[in-house]
């Protein structure tokens, strides 16, 4: 039996990193969706309507997913780590169940209204319901996310005991729910949120562009968008369908992959100020320099010691004083805090690589988009065949990118659960056993493994099921004097506005 | 220090007293969750007795505008437990371990199934979907029972036959929710058979809990509780609700029936708040003012609360009003 520490840990761990993907899908869909329902509600063109639907789908089962994967979360806290919820509950508590109250209760309902009635409702309350499931989503993240940065930058509390036990008490809301880390924390998770959506738009729609590229003959010198309309096939529609959700998941592509790593720049020097031991640990960096080099790989010199992420003595590759420039926006010379002036460390390679993970494909994203904007300038977006596989490639890479980030984030604050007030150690369920833990452990390996490949092969027959045809059933929804769906094509070759 | 006796008594002495009033949120968001997903539930149950497809559509059509936001009274359920009285919530959590991950995994399996069963056509996918379905719907509410039952009788087991009833008969509950609402929504047969399954699930609960009441005199320290005016009222308001629920259904009046599986379910919750009311913790003897946070947070709870649940009952009205209609055969 392993551990029920150990086992709290690798199962709160495994059920975080499994949940994480489904509200990253919510979240970074829910502004597309708001546009899709804005336009489809003011375009006469069913192509908005078709984007409208088929997102949505995708969006139905993500959020479900994410529902049930969230609620095991929740529970967790009380399971296997009531040590920390006693600890931790009068200010950890709180923010949880104003997200309920205030986000997910918003985002529920509305979703009820947003999938299933379309034909129930009015243009406006469909286009309050699309908001109100878009903010709900948002709103949720706000709260969570005030929760997690407390556990990163804890303020506005007093230590107490309550019933003889430690607890933190609130003395000062404000400090506590709008700590330092909060502002970084959550505009970096919605960008990323974003970013990672609009990637995995792009690879779909890369795969569709490509395809019906390849189904064609290939070799098309002009590709702008105008071609396919002379063609009048259902196929033909799809093909604009596909290349308009390239070219709106590339804009927002070329907006959020530099502003992330901007962002993060700035992000990792707050790390430096507020938790220099998990900047420290990001760094690998042991001992405290002035100027501190940048380790770009960093490599256990016994080959013995590869399998301890605490291993000490590295053979590095170098970029000289530039963690001090990271760490202090520009200053060579700056001191950068070791992580022997902490005690205990966390698993330092598991936080070092990540980051480097992150950092690389944060970069290879802009890559992605410059090459993108390029062919599109140079108007063959739609022809360069190695430009639609690296979309397609690149897929799910934004949702790795916020794995690794997120281990960083949470791997990075080790030993602590709480900084500097609670070991996580010390916040497991002083009654659990290890038999407890561990079946419930290898119960969520076996359930998440099934609803990781269950999910991924409903969204895999949805996305290649395609974008769905529209019946003449909008009619009825408000629209007016909807004409029917051949006048309505018609109509929308004219107003079409690329 | 002596910051846990100061805390109770400045709980005490405020104008209302903000610690009772959660308790009776907490109940309140439990008992909606109870009601509401119930209804959930209860087709699933129902679910199982349809051979039909065209009916099984139905019966989901019926429910699935509904279900997302039903389900989120569990989490706030959960989340204002843990934010109003951390240490109840972590002892009560921790202790029944294995008992909420199995809430939890047939929820997972409960919450899946509709969504994932209408992905495809084919004979064996929709029968497994429709297996998960079921089994869910009717283990979570199963599950649920016995640890709220384990909760009152101060139980530190899994589960012990008392418990089971309890289980059970909020099982049974669920079916006469779930029955009078698929009657509501539907016509024909479906919903001839619903009313039906309704009254047969209604005279099992009546039975049930008259079994667990029964249990419950033989332990002095229950029936004390037992016999104090509250519950005794409360004992008077199932015995009603249920009388009406039965006559409803009889004469086919689906909405009064279904507000009276409402009144059932509202009344059990409640019986189970009065019978632990002061003690939230009979196992432990913690008591609501020992688990409950401090003032400051408690009067920021309760103004978030105080603010915000107007708005989402209108949200609740907007969802069951856009849906008020029965659902046609189509399905959805």
């Amino acid at each position: 039996m392993v551990d029920p520490a150990l086992a709290s840990r690798l199962q709160f761990a495994l059920t975080t990193i499994v949940h994480i993907i489904f509200p990253v899908m919510s979240m970074g869909l829910a502004p597309f969706l708001v546009y899709f329902t804005w336009k489809s509600i003011r375009s006469l063109d069913p192509l908005w309507e078709r984007q409208r639907r088929f997102w949505t789908r995708i969006f139905a089962i993500s959020f479900v997913v994410g529902t049930v994967t969230g609620l095991v979360l929740e529970f967790e806290f009380g399971t296997n780590f009531a040590a920390f919820s006693t600890f931790a509950g009068e200010l950890f508590g709180g923010p949880l169940a104003a997200e309920g109250m205030m986000a997910f209760f918003l985002e529920a309902t509305f979703l009820g209204v947003f999938v299933f009635g379309r034909e129930k409702v009015g243009d406006a309350l469909y286009m309050v319901s699309a908001v109100a499931v878009g903010l709900g989503t948002w709103l949720s993240a706000v709260w969570i996310l005030i929760a997690n940065s407390w556990m990163q930058t804890p303020r506005g509390y007093e230590l107490a005991r309550q019933n003889g036990q430690p607890v933190v008490t609130l003395v000062d809301p404000v400090a506590a729910y709008f700590n330092p880390r909060f502002p970084w924390m959550f505009v970096h998770m919605q960008s990323a949120a974003v970013l990672s959506v609009a990637l995995f738009m792009a690879g779909v729609a890369a795969y569709f562009v490509y395809r019906s590229d390849r189904s064609r003959d290939g070799d098309e010198p002009d590709s702008s968008g105008d071609d396919g309309a002379s063609e009048g096939a259902a196929g033909t529609d799809d093909v604009r369908f596909w290349r308009t959700t390239l070219k709106i998941a590339l804009v927002v592509l070329l907006l959020t992959a530099p502003f992330q790593v901007v962002h993060g720049d700035s992000y990792a020097r707050h790390v430096a100020e507020t938790q220099p031991q998990k900047f420290a640990a990001m760094e690998a960096q042991y001992e405290t320099e002035a100027p501190a080099a940048l380790h770009l790989i960093a490599i256990p010199t016994d080959p013995s010691a590869f399998t301890d992420p605490r291993a000490e003595n590295l053979w590095t590759v170098d970029i000289p004083a530039m963690a001090s420039v990271l760490a202090s926006g520009g200053d060579p010379t700056y001191e950068v805090t070791g992580l022997d002036e902490f005690g205990e460390s966390p698993p330092v390679a598991i936080v070092f690589w990540s980051f480097r993970a992150m950092v690389l494909l944060g970069f290879w994203f802009i890559g992605l988009a410059a090459w993108a904007a390029y062919r599109w300038w140079r108007g063959d977006l739609f022809a360069d065949r190695r430009l639609h596989l690296a979309l397609m490639g690149s897929a799910p890479l934004g949702f790795v990118a916020v794995e690794t980030g997120w281990i960083v984030t949470e791997v990075g604050r080790q030993p602590w659960v709480v900084q500097g007030l609670l070991k996580t150690e010390e916040g497991v369920s002083p009654g659990l056993t290890g038999t407890e833990a561990t079946l419930t452990l290898v119960g969520f390996a076996l359930v998440y493994t099934g609803l990781l490949v269950g999910y991924g092969y409903v969204v895999r027959r949805l996305v290649l099921a395609g974008p769905p045809e529209i019946e003449s059933t909008a009619d009825s929804s408000g629209s007016g004097q909807n004409p029917s769906q051949t006048d309505s094509t018609t109509t929308a070759e004219a107003i079409r506005d690329d | 220090m002596t910051e846990p006796a100061e805390t109770a008594t400045v709980a005490l002495s405020s104008p209302i007293d903000l610690t009772t009033l959660w308790v009776v949120i907490v109940f309140a968001f439990l008992g909606t969750f109870l009601y509401l997903d119930g209804f959930d539930f209860g087709a699933g149950a129902l679910f199982a007795t349809r051979t039909d497809e065209a009916e099984r559509e139905r019966i989901l059509a019926a429910i699935g505008p509904f279900w997302d936001g039903n389900e989120v009274w569990l989490v706030v359920f959960g989340g204002s437990l843990f934010a109003a009285f951390p240490p109840l919530y972590a002892t009560l959590f921790s202790r029944h371990y294995l008992l909420l991950f199995g809430v939890l995994g047939a929820l997972i399996c409960r919450g899946l199934a509709p969504e994932f069963y209408e992905q495809r056509d084919d004979e064996t996918w929709k029968r497994w979907w429709g297996r998960s379905f079921v089994v869910g719907s009717i283990a979570t509410p199963l599950l649920l029972g016995v640890f709220v039952g384990n909760w009152v009788l101060g139980t530190t087991v899994t589960e012990t036959p008392v418990t089971v009833l309890v289980g059970l008969a909020v099982v049974a509950l669920t079916v006469v929710t779930g029955g009078a609402f698929v009657a509501l929504k539907t016509d024909g047969p479906l919903a001839a058979d619903a009313r039906t399954w309704a009254l047969r699930a209604l005279v099992a609960y009546l039975l049930l809990i008259v079994a667990v009441l029964f249990v419950l005199f033989v332990r002095t320290h229950v029936r004390d509780a037992l016999i104090e005016a509250l519950p005794l009222a409360l004992v008077a308001v199932s015995i009603a609700a249920g009388g009406g629920c039965a006559l409803a259904l009889r004469r086919e009046r689906d909405l009064l029936a279904f507000l009276a599986a409402g009144g059932l379910t509202y009344a059990l919750v409640a019986l189970v708040g009065a019978l632990l009311y002061p003690t939230l913790d009979p196992a432990t003897g913690l008591t609501a003012a020992d688990a409950a946070i401090s003032p400051l947070a408690l009067q920021l709870l309760t103004l978030s609360a105080a603010l915000l649940m107007p708005l989402v009952l209108t949200y609740f009205a907007v969802l069951y009003s856009t849906f008020s209609g029965s659902v046609e055969a189509e399905g959805y």
